[in-house]
């Protein structure tokens, strides 16, 4: 069997020393590492380096959006003939939305925040050496990267980047005629996508072997942290509907390169006929949100396993029904296969098929309902400590509030009639997915900041960032609602050609204002992580009193994250402020017989002996009571 | 860690510091040679001020930062507890919950009242009220949950006296709150569900007004029927010349269809727009009727609707001398998709009958010379055709 294999090999080489290993040297240390944690650390850098570029990409469209009629010189200093006499090209402005959509989505929020952290987190939480396939894992992070440069590289040819918004929607990515970023970066947007599903892909089964074969002694599914849950299901969605989008971008790359006509049909441009007959744009919407849709909680479902864990660490709690949270989870994965079509109610798709997909979508609400009340009940009666982790975890609870409400306007196809693609879907999408996974992202970094890179991170500033982003982040999406209400579209490059936007100006002033405002205060984040990286202060080995494994290796990283035996799992990760107990936290490894004082009946479900010995040393207890 | 070398290396600051000095005088140097002088230069005092801003701003925090440690500090020295920031934070949630509620509150007010115009349209007003059903319903699931959740944080903020309480489940409770939220949500879809049959399984009935409606970049194109109140068929091979929507002339229906500039309807009849799409997938969108549909190439959609105020009495409504509806395209198509829209104007019968009699056939004198040629050309395969089309 591969885990018994995996593990003896595992421990060899700890035994024999350490005349095994190659040589540490500084690439095959930093650069081709196959040590889960520095690939962790790998992804999360270059997930934080496409945030920044991404932000930065927003902001230069949001002054674009509250200044419209202004020219700003040093724009085209900057951006050279996409911005020319200092004023943002309309069709360079499509492009920084599709750019700053992609990156957002993909480079950030899924590999970003799911390469980051399942990568460190699945073998220290289940007790592993390593990932299944340390290579393999190694290639994802380079297939990652090599798309990150090429989505990037973009920027630099003729014509500009891909423009025909992030869902590239053909024929307007598929004829370069029909707008300038169809042409040759449109292709390398593809190829950009290709390597990244294929990094994706290779990270999503490793993820899910190691989760299944690798776990330590005593780790049943039913004592993994829900941050192993979710990424384990976020991975098993991510395989499962990850290959249909290269299945619609290879159709795509056919129609753009070889004459096909899988999307093309009956169309005429500038006047010229093309030959294109038979196909459906419609097909590549429905390739498209097969996955596009398991992508949304691709994105969310991380968040929401990191702050599941980091709540109920920081509540000193345990959360509020474990089995209700999983299930649910499985519920949201199960479901979100069948629920693509509501982004496509007005396509021209079937309008009975638009009634159906309604009802699947509202279904998806009840598991959502459930996470967020089992949230609220696990902050009740707690004794909560706000480090900025815990403050990460309550935004992205409030976001996902938010943003998830108003998800039962639009996926009711009734009323997407008058809300599609206008600015209510931005506002929804960007806090129930977009704020909402940011902050699952940001939390998980506070809190295993110690665990990665062996510092911790500066308190004061945390708070500070806290703050600031999450008022700027309703500051800038709540307006945004009511300009979608009033039927004010999305992706227009400015309002000025209508008398009825026009009122809206001094409303988008305000959103550019307070992101850019937002956009600043990630300047305390960046100091504080680079800083806190070098010169932090050194952390202990359990900072935030936490039960689960990963707290029990060693400070100082190492291959194979334990010395000697990998530690037993006894326990459910959650026994905080365990009446009976001496300390407000039980790690995972501390067996039952340790703990007599603080036991109870529900701990021993499926194990009469156990229960048996309950029974006995209670009686005895009490006889010892009834005496003294 | 060889990381850590490289960053407290002192050589690289110095080269850095180098680099930009010299670098970027040379940098200035060009642009100023370069600039044109009629061409606003970029104004470096400007933007340095906004920089130095920044700076600044960035100075007094972390000396507000340093000012608190020495606090802290001093604090402990003297033997007593710093600053509790567990206490800080609680009670910066619950000024959070407050002012986030007031602010909520506000613009509800301000810019609620500015959104949603008034439905212009039959199927308009059932939507709307579909709407506001599921708007009361989030806005109270908003507010509880929202409030639960600051004042959970203020209530339970961090005791060192306290110990938390040991919940893991309830499977009670568990059960309530996942039957409230199904059985809501299934009123809901019951509700949406009927409401957007009815808005979409539309069959067609005598009387209605068929209008084509062609999206391409970046206008439209309107064709009316003529008399006979059928539009004649197209083909996208025939475009081109002075026929842009490649009407069918071998099909006699085609002859009297009209065009026209701006999209008029009479009040109270029911109207079914037949919507097409030259080059992109385009967006008919008229927010006042409740109206969207997408145009697709290859895939002719439709949607039926009533209009039920006319544009001067709207105009009353809104005091608006100037209102008018509009048709613009909501899917990204381009360049200038952010600038294609259609005047609709929705008239009294009385007035239609007027303005439709105005309106131009699409077979201008132009088209016809154009045809001929062509006409001459196909005449062999289509005989039987040709002498249809010309005995009518």
């Amino acid at each position: 069997m591969s885990t018994a294999a995996v593990h003896d090999h595992g421990v060899v080489h700890h035994e024999e020393g350490h005349e095994h290993h190659p040589k540490a040297t500084f690439l095959n240390t930093y650069v081709f590492s196959q040590d889960h944690k520095m690939i962790a650390k790998q992804f999360l850098i270059t997930g934080i380096t496409m945030a920044v570029i991404a932000m930065l990409l927003s902001v230069l469209f949001r002054i674009q959006l509250a200044y419209p009629d202004k020219s700003f010189p040093l724009l085209e200093t900057l951006l050279g003939r996409f911005a020319p006499e200092g004023r943002l090209d309309p069709e360079f402005y499509l492009s920084l939305v599709t750019i700053h959509g992609t990156i957002m989505v993909f480079f950030v929020l899924t590999a970003g925040l799911s390469g980051t952290f399942s990568n460190l987190l699945i073998p220290l939480q289940v007790g592993s050496r390593d990932m299944a396939s340390p290579f393999v894992n190694m290639l994802s992070y380079w297939f990652f990267f090599t798309a990150c440069v090429i989505m990037i590289s973009s920027f630099f040819v003729q014509k500009g980047p891909a423009g025909a918004g992030w869902t590239v929607y053909p024929p307007l990515s598929a004829l370069p005629t029909a707008m300038k970023g169809s042409g040759l970066g449109m292709t390398l947007w593809l190829v950009s996508m290709v390597c990244f599903v294929g990094s994706s892909l290779m990270g999503g089964i490793n993820y899910v072997s190691t989760v299944l074969n690798m776990r330590t002694k005593g780790m049943d599914l039913w004592k993994m942290p829900l941050t192993i849950w979710a990424f384990f299901l976020t991975a098993v969605l991510g395989v499962l509907s990850f290959p249909v989008l290269v299945a619609g971008v290879v159709l795509l790359i056919f129609d753009r390169s070889f004459g096909t006509s899988f999307y093309l049909s009956d169309i005429v441009v500038l006047g010229k006929v093309m030959p294109y007959e038979g196909g459906s744009p419609i097909l590549f919407q429905h390739l498209f949100w097969f996955l596009g849709h398991p992508e949304v909680y691709i994105v969310i479902m991380p968040a929401m396993g990191i702050s599941s864990e980091v709540m109920s660490v920081n509540s000193r709690k345990p959360i509020f029904g474990y089995h209700a949270m999983v299930y649910s989870l499985i519920g949201i994965t199960v479901l979100s296969f069948i629920v693509w079509g509501h982004h496509m109610f007005i396509t021209g798709m079937n309008p009975f098929l638009g009634g159906v997909f309604m009802i699947t979508t509202l279904i998806i609400a009840v598991p959502s309902a459930v996470k967020t009340f089992n949230w609220l009940a696990t902050l009740w009666r707690g004794n909560i400590r706000f480090t900025p982790a815990m403050l990460f975890a309550i935004g992205m609870v409030s976001f996902f509030i938010s943003g998830g409400l108003t998800g039962i306007f639009l996926g009711n196809a009734a009323l997407d009639i008058n809300l599609h693609d206008t600015y209510f879907v931005v506002a929804h999408f960007h806090l129930v997915m977009g704020s909402a996974a940011i902050f699952g992202m940001l939390a998980g970094v506070y809190h295993w900041f110690p665990k990665m890179f062996r510092r911790m991170m500066d308190e004061k500033l945390g708070y500070l960032h806290f703050w600031l982003t999450f008022i700027g982040a309703y500051l800038v999406f709540f307006p945004m609602h009511f300009m979608g209400v009033d039927g004010v579209p999305r992706r227009y490059y400015a309002f000025t050609e209508f008398a009825s936007m026009q009122r809206w100006l001094s409303v988008n002033m305000f959103i550019t204002w307070a992101a850019i405002m937002s956009a600043c205060a990630q300047v305390a984040f960046l100091y504080n992580f680079i800083h806190s990286i070098f010169w932090g202060k050194p952390t202990v080995q359990n900072p935030w009193g936490a039960n689960t494994l990963e707290w029990t290796a060693p400070i100082e990283h190492m291959h194979g994250n334990w010395p000697g035996e990998i530690p037993t799992v006894y326990r459910w990760p959650y026994d905080y402020s365990k009446p009976g107990a001496e300390e407000d936290f039980i790690p995972q490894t501390t067996p039952f017989s340790q703990t007599m004082s603080s036991n109870l009946p529900h701990d021993f479900e499926d194990n009469p002996a156990g229960l048996e010995e309950l029974k006995k040393w209670t009686s005895t207890h009490k006889a010892n009571e009834a005496v003294k | 860690m060889a990381f850590k070398r490289l960053i407290t290396s002192k050589k690289i600051p110095a080269f850095f510091a180098a680099f930009m000095l010299l670098g970027t005088n040379l940098l200035m140097a060009q642009t100023a040679t370069a600039a044109d002088p009629a061409k606003p230069g970029v104004d470096w005092l400007n933007v340095s001020y906004y920089v130095l801003l920044f700076l600044l701003l960035a100075v007094s925090i972390a000396i507000a930062g340093k000012i608190l440690k020495v606090y802290d500090l001093t604090q402990q020295i003297q033997g007593k507890k710093g600053i509790n920031w567990n206490n800080v934070m609680g009670v910066v949630c619950i000024l959070f919950l407050i002012v986030g509620g007031i602010g909520a509150w506000w613009e509800f007010a301000v810019q609620g009242a500015m959104s949603l115009p008034e439905a212009a349209s039959k199927h308009g007003v059932k939507i709307d009220d579909m709407f506001w059903t599921t708007t009361v319903i989030t806005f109270i699931v908003f507010v509880i949950t929202q409030v639960l959740l600051f004042t959970f944080l203020f209530r339970y903020r961090h005791s060192e006296k306290r110990r938390a309480y040991f919940l893991p489940h309830n499977n009670t409770i568990e059960k309530v709150w996942t039957i409230i939220p199904a059985i809501v949500l299934t009123v809901l879809v019951i509700f949406g569900f009927f409401t957007w049959q009815e808005v979409e399984n539309t069959t067609n009935t005598k009387g209605d007004i068929n209008i084509d409606i062609t999206g391409h970049q970046f206008a439209w194109y309107l064709r009316y029927p003529g008399p006979d109140g059928i539009l004649g068929k197209k083909n996208f091979r025939l475009i081109g010349g002075s026929n842009a929507l490649g009407i069918d002339y071998t099909d006699k229906n085609s002859f009297d269809d009209l065009s026209a500039d701006t999209l008029v309807l009479p009040v109270n009849k029911s109207i079914r727009i037949n919507i097409f799409a030259q080059d992109v997938i385009h967006s008919v969108y008229m927010p006042h009727f409740r109206v969207q549909q997408n145009a697709v190439p290859g895939l002719p959609t439709f949607f039926k609707f009533t209009p039920t105020i006319t544009t001067a009495e709207m105009q009353r409504k809104v005091e608006d001398p100037k209102f008018e509806y509009l048709l613009y395209c909501n899917k990204i198509c381009g360049g200038s998709h952010y600038n294609m829209q259609k005047v609709v104007r929705v008239v009294t019968q009385g007035e239609y009958n007027q303005w439709i009699a105005k309106q131009k056939p699409y077979l201008t004198y132009q088209l016809r010379q154009e045809l001929k040629l062509a006409a001459a050309a196909d005449q062999k395969k289509s005989i039987s055709q040709n002498t249809l089309a010309l005995n009518n």
